[in-house]
């Protein structure tokens, strides 16, 4: 009895694989564990290992073709024994439906096809052995992979699971699937247990259950650029009247409480994200933790690295009670005395490197949070006001997003509201 | 409620069933100068003298057909046997004899008789005297097979097996006899088909009996640990077997882990996954697992032997399985 040779999933992320080189030929002898051909995964270039011994009795693909991981590439069995070309058992062992034998074909040059059992769907053919145990998408059979439960809710809302994407085994479709939220639940990174009492009412937070399309936008950005899919955005702020509001600020409360550009840009952040709470959320594997309470971490460097002490509940302190809190918190990180709770649970982050003259960077965000604002400083620049040419205060922001949870214009939104309000600080008591 | 040894739970039902119905006696090898061989009929000779606690010969066929015998014509034997390995030389007085007569007879006659003794393996006593047989007379009809988990259990059910009119095969464990639990004051029976519920949870179904439900609560502990809760469900009952309560728990969990001492091939868990697939189909979100012991004759060797066992361990990777925590496919 051969054994088929398929395309291993040699990567977690790995859909599909192109062989490099065959490494056994035809005919010679092969031990489990041999290597039998170097497959290009999307990361590396990895061996695929013969799990049979026996002789390779056949290569079902040729060097340089691309095959989906569980495709068939060759058998393995032993020495003359007759197998099929395309990848299907062969011999009498497999009962087929009469006159529905299909031809031996020829070793194909190039792609193999994946096993077209969709053509052929045969109620009286023996189920497939199971593939190996690789995560794999559904198997284009044309039927629908669903537990029966599954089945039975989906009746019961009216929903057409072909159009749902099984997370079960080769993309069965099962209970969490329709209903947005795993019954054992699982939260990523940290978690905080959220004040109990809100200052401004309602809840601290809703959990939304994902979407399809929620769904399908993180898996296939996590596919594309690694375990938090980031995209940027910067935006360029007029800091005139921020620096003259700050200015008069400042002389008006003379030694005690000065106000720092930081502290102005946090309100501002805080105040945005209260209106934008889409970015104000964290990726929680299974659905989006949207907060309606903004804790805000401000990233602090210390002698050997950073901590995001958190100002909790940002959205309802003043200006002053920021500055004042901003400062408290530093200065006892730099010491060293915060303690856990004064720097976990934050909801959004802002990293300000504008006193190193940094113009423009880009932060990375500390899950479970979707979003950091990273600030540049502030330079005077030529700029275009009004249509004549001026010497104005200017700074930049950038805006890292987990695309996960922030689209390209929830995030755009976000910091056009930012910008405002820095351009029109009044608006920040409005 | 007072807590007892498995051992003193089942001691406690044979007396006061012998006590209540001077019809009950009890024969098999070493029960009576010896007290049993686990000690199981302590001081039953001496309250209840010879005639009713009957030291046998080696001779497992012999007694059991003195046995069924003596319940055709009116008395209510409790056989024991020393391990229910031994119990194969008996077989042919249990299936052809115990379990027929009342079919064959017309209902003339019946059998209202107990075969008791511990089953299953306990620690390295080789392939021959570590098998779990529920599956063997589970299979027949005719036959009442019973496996309480518990000394309560055991105290409860034996009092049911012994004033139940048919034979009842009452499977207990060598590893069970010295766990202690709480036992109900006074009078009390365990209905014979009626599982039980051993431990809520909403996530998982561990269906268990025997020697197991200590297992598939230790696993239901460690699930727990990882937010995962596990429902316990006890068979006591192998056959009839409680298949209400079963597909109770399926329905509310959607994923169902079967864990037995045994064989897998034909076992009883097999029974309990065919009741699931059929009269549960729509309550299934994943197929039903089933951890048994390996399929080969259990080894001696120390460490085979605890590779081939069921264990808390394995439980707990089963249902992470049914759960898609873990690939479902994998073995």
């Amino acid at each position: 009895m051969a054994t088929k040779i398929v395309m291993e999933a040699l990567s977690p992320t790995m859909e599909e694989g192109r062989l490099v080189e065959w490494k056994k030929r035809e005919g010679d002898p092969v031990a489990v564990g041999d290597v039998l051909a170097e497959v290009e995964t999307d990361k590396a270039v990895m061996e695929l290992v013969a799990r049979a011994a026996g002789t390779l009795l056949k290569q079902l693909v040729a060097a340089g073709a691309t095959v989906p991981v569980s495709s068939p590439v060759g058998w393995i069995g032993s020495a003359g024994e007759s197998v099929a070309t395309d990848g299907r058992p062969d011999g009498p062992s497999v009962s087929r439906a009469g006159g529905q034998e299909e031809p031996a074909k020829p070793a194909p040059a190039a792609v193999e096809p994946a096993p077209s059992e969709a053509a052929a769907t045969k109620s009286d053919e023996p189920a497939p052995p199971p593939p190996p145990a690789t995560d794999r998408p559904a198997a284009p059979t044309g039927r629908v992979r669903a537990s029966p439960l599954a089945r039975k809710i989906a009746a019961e809302q009216g929903v057409d699971l072909s159009g749902v994407s099984g997370s079960g085994p080769e993309g069965r479709v099962i209970k969490r699937d329709l209903e947005g939220g795993q019954t054992v639940t699982r939260t990523g990174g940290q978690v905080v247990s959220g004040p109990t009492v809100r200052p401004s009412g309602g809840p601290a937070f809703d959990d939304v259950p994902l979407t399809q399309i929620r769904k399908t936008i993180a898996k296939r950005l996590v596919q594309s650029i690694g375990p938090i899919p980031t995209f940027y955005l910067t935006s360029e702020v007029d800091m005139e009247r921020v620096a003259e509001a700050r200015e008069a600020l400042n002389a008006a409360a003379g030694d005690q409480g000065k106000t720092s550009f930081n502290d102005i840009v946090l309100k501002a952040v805080a105040t945005a994200l209260h209106q934008h709470p889409a970015c104000n959320a964290w990726w929680q594997d299974d659905h989006v933790r949207v907060w309606h309470e903004v804790h805000l971490g401000v990233a602090v460097a210390v002698e050997d690295g950073l901590i995001t002490p958190v100002i909790r509940n940002a959205e309802t302190k003043t200006l002053r009670e920021i500055a004042a809190e901003t400062r408290d918190l530093a200065k006892r990180a730099r010491e060293r005395k915060l303690k856990p709770e004064e720097y976990t649970g934050s909801t959004f982050s802002v990293s300000n490197l504008g006193m190193f003259d940094i113009e423009h960077f880009t932060a990375i965000i500390n899950p479970p949070e979707a979003g950091i604002l990273a600030i540049g400083s502030i330079a005077a620049v030529p700029a275009a006001v009004g249509g004549q040419l001026q010497v104005r205060r200017r700074m930049r922001m950038t805006m890292s997003c987990d695309h996960r949870v922030i689209d390209g214009a929830t995030g755009a939104q976000f910091l056009k509201t930012l910008k405002l309000l820095l351009e029109n600080p009044l608006a920040l008591v409005w | 409620m007072a807590v007892l040894t498995y051992r003193d739970a089942l001691n406690q039902a044979l007396r006061e069933e012998m006590q209540r119905d001077d019809r009950v006696f009890l024969m098999g090898e070493e029960v009576a100068e010896y007290d049993g061989a686990y000690k199981v009929s302590r001081g039953l000779l001496k309250e209840f003298g010879p005639k009713r606690v009957v030291d046998t010969p080696i001779a497992e066929l012999g007694f059991t057909g003195i046995g069924v015998g003596a319940a055709m014509v009116g008395l209510r034997p409790v056989i024991e046997m020393m391990t229910w390995n031994f119990a194969l030389l008996a077989i042919d007085e249990i299936v052809n004899g115990a379990a027929k007569i009342r079919y064959m007879s017309g209902g003339q006659l019946g059998c209202p008789i107990v075969f008791r003794g511990p089953g299953g393996s306990a620690l390295q006593l080789g392939a021959q005297h570590s098998q779990a047989f529920e599956s063997w007379y589970a299979h027949i009809p005719g036959l009442k097979v019973v496996t309480p988990g518990t000394p309560a259990d055991a105290k409860g059910l034996l009092k049911s097996a012994i004033r139940d009119d048919d034979p009842v095969v009452f499977i207990e464990g060598e590893m069970l006899y010295n766990n202690k639990g709480e036992v109900p004051e006074g009078e009390y029976l365990t209905p014979i088909g009626v599982a039980e519920v051993k431990r809520p949870g909403k996530d998982v179904t561990l269906v268990c009996h025997g020697k197991t439900v200590a297992i598939a609560l230790k696993a239901a502990e460690q699930l727990a640990a990882e937010q995962i809760a596990a429902e316990v469900v006890d068979l006591r009952s192998i056959r009839p077997l409680d298949s209400a309560t079963i597909l109770q728990s399926v329905a509310k969990t959607n994923r169902c882990v079967v864990v037995e001492e045994g064989w897998p091939f034909a076992g009883v868990g097999a029974q309990v996954v065919d009741v699931i697939q059929r009269d549960g189909f729509d309550a299934l979100d994943a197929p039903v697992l089933r951890v048994t012991n390996a399929d080969v004759p259990m080894p001696y060797n120390k460490h085979l032997e605890k590779a081939a066992k069921v264990d808390a361990a394995k439980v707990v990777a089963a249902a992470k399985r049914v759960l898609y925590l873990l690939d479902p496919r994998t073995d």
